[in-house]
């Protein structure tokens, strides 16, 4: 067996690919799932934090800025490991998928909050003030002329963001979740080729690829007319 | 009632011993002014002088720190007023425009009638085309503000303002951020708007449009007013040293 033989053997090997092609298929919609989840209570979350933040109300505003800096300061697999392998301690234990979920929509939110709050202060002073001068409220200002301008502004960082925090979704593995790489590490255990680990890198690509084209032309839809 | 009774009309703006501090710098060191309905009165004065922190009082985009303010009769310093419904009152047109950049002109104008007056949209859109007719901007009600002049955009902030029908405009330095070619075009919707009666407070240095237009002119300096009266007097025969060499310097350039 030359070299190129056994390398194509452990990272190709068709029947290997195969056996294992419908547990990563099934891995795939569980990653994208976990991935939906992540990014609509995140994003959510983020944008709420944002919201809230602009009110100025001092001892809340003190409390976002340290949830934000917490959760962009710890690392997710250690939010992970806590939840899931420290809750049960405490009485509560969270499924893998879970703790997961909560995990990286904690991390997503800190980091859009902080993308949401800076939209919000790069719209001009002068916004507010022409709305507010026509006798709009605070929250009608803000929902109606300020936050639509701070979105799109957003967006470019936004979509990035969310990439990140999705392929962390890789994480779940480590806590059990038969997500994309959980399917490919069980299949490489149980078939002792690493084959299944191609299946996954490709299963990310497919189901990324389209999400950074989504992002773009996401970015050029949202873009003003000039 | 006696035929002799004379008809006395409040004023529109009463501002009393206004006084502003933003921290430890002293803004405005009691400023009065008494706009009459249907009058327009002109401000003029260095830079630093306080005349936009003055006019911005007017409608509480800044609090004053002292004195007291009441605006067609609405007193807008009394914690009990609803500064929203005040404001409908009060139009104000920014340096910058201030234009919403993601709505067209015809939904810049209509925003306010929808959501403070509570139009419908139909309704509101009417209305919003009415305004932007009579600053001669009807063909473009379905612009971006980055499509449109600056000229145009100054328009729009004037139509967006009137739409609500105040009481009286205010006017901070509406042509400064304007190339000289684009400056007629809004002085002309101003003019308009003078004609048909609207009370304005206008902080530009302007002087044409002072001298044809104003019944007051109002020189600032330092946080006081110096002196005011009719724009003849204060043009052509100033009182104060100060006055006479601020006139000199505008009238150079």
């Amino acid at each position: 067996m030359t070299n190129w033989d056994r390398f194509l053997d452990s990272f190709f090997n068709l029947r290997v690919a195969a056996e294992y092609l419908p547990k990563i298929i099934e891995g795939f919609w569980l990653t994208i799932l976990l991935a939906g989840c992540i990014i609509l209570a995140g994003i959510a979350a983020g944008l709420a934090l944002a919201v809230v933040r602009s009110f100025a109300i001092r001892p809340l505003n003190w409390l976002i800025i340290f949830l934000v800096d917490l959760f962009r300061a710890l690392p997710p697999l250690v939010i992970i490991a806590l939840l899931y392998f420290g809750l049960p301690a405490a009485g509560l234990s969270l499924s893998g998928f879970a703790a997961a979920w909560l995990s990286l929509s904690l991390v997503l939110m800190a980091f859009t909050e902080e993308i949401f709050w800076a939209g919000i202060t790069a719209v001009p002073k002068g916004q507010w003030e022409a709305a507010r001068s026509t006798g709009l409220r605070f929250f009608q200002t803000l929902t109606l002329v300020v936050l639509p301008q701070a979105l799109r502004m957003t967006i470019p960082p936004l979509t990035n963001r969310t990439i990140a925090i999705t392929k962390g979704t890789a994480l779940a593995s480590v806590v059990a979740v038969p997500d994309i790489l959980g399917a490919a590490q069980a299949g490489v255990s149980f078939s002792f080729n690493p084959t299944p680990l191609t299946l996954g890198a490709i299963a990310y690509v497919v189901l990324f690829f389209p999400v950074v084209i989504l992002g773009r032309w996401v970015e050029t839809r949202f873009a003003w007319k000039r | 009632m006696t035929a002799a009774t004379p008809i006395v009309q409040a004023p529109i703006v009463q501002a009393r011993g206004i006084h502003k501090h933003f921290g430890a710098l002293h803004v405005l060191k009691g400023v009065d002014l008494v706009v009459a309905e249907r009058e327009l009165v002109f401000v003029i004065g260095p830079s630093g002088s306080g005349k936009s922190t003055l006019l911005r009082c007017l409608n509480r985009l800044e609090d004053p720190s002292g004195g007291s303010i009441t605006v067609d009769g609405i007193d807008m310093l009394d914690r009990g007023t609803d500064i929203n419904k005040a404001r409908q009152r009060i139009g104000m047109v920014f340096q910058s425009f201030n234009l919403y950049p993601h709505m067209t002109a015809l939904g810049n104008v209509a925003l306010a009638l929808r959501k403070v007056l509570g139009l419908d949209r139909p309704a509101a859109e009417a209305r919003a085309r009415a305004a932007l007719e009579r600053v001669h901007l009807a063909d473009r009600a379905g612009h971006y503000p980055g499509q449109l002049s600056g000229g145009q955009q100054q328009r729009v902030a004037i139509a967006r303002a009137i739409a609500l029908e105040p009481r009286v405009m205010l006017f901070d330095e509406p042509t400064s951020a304007l190339d000289p070619e684009l400056v007629g075009g809004v002085l002309a919707a101003m003019r308009e708007l003078r004609e048909s009666g609207m009370t304005m407070v206008v902080v530009s240095h302007e002087m044409g449009f002072a001298k044809a237009a104003a019944d007051r002119v109002i020189f600032m300096d330092d946080g006081r007013i110096l002196e005011q009266g009719p724009p003849a007097a204060i043009f052509g025969n100033p009182q104060h040293e100060r006055t006479r060499a601020f006139i000199g310097q505008i009238e150079r350039h």
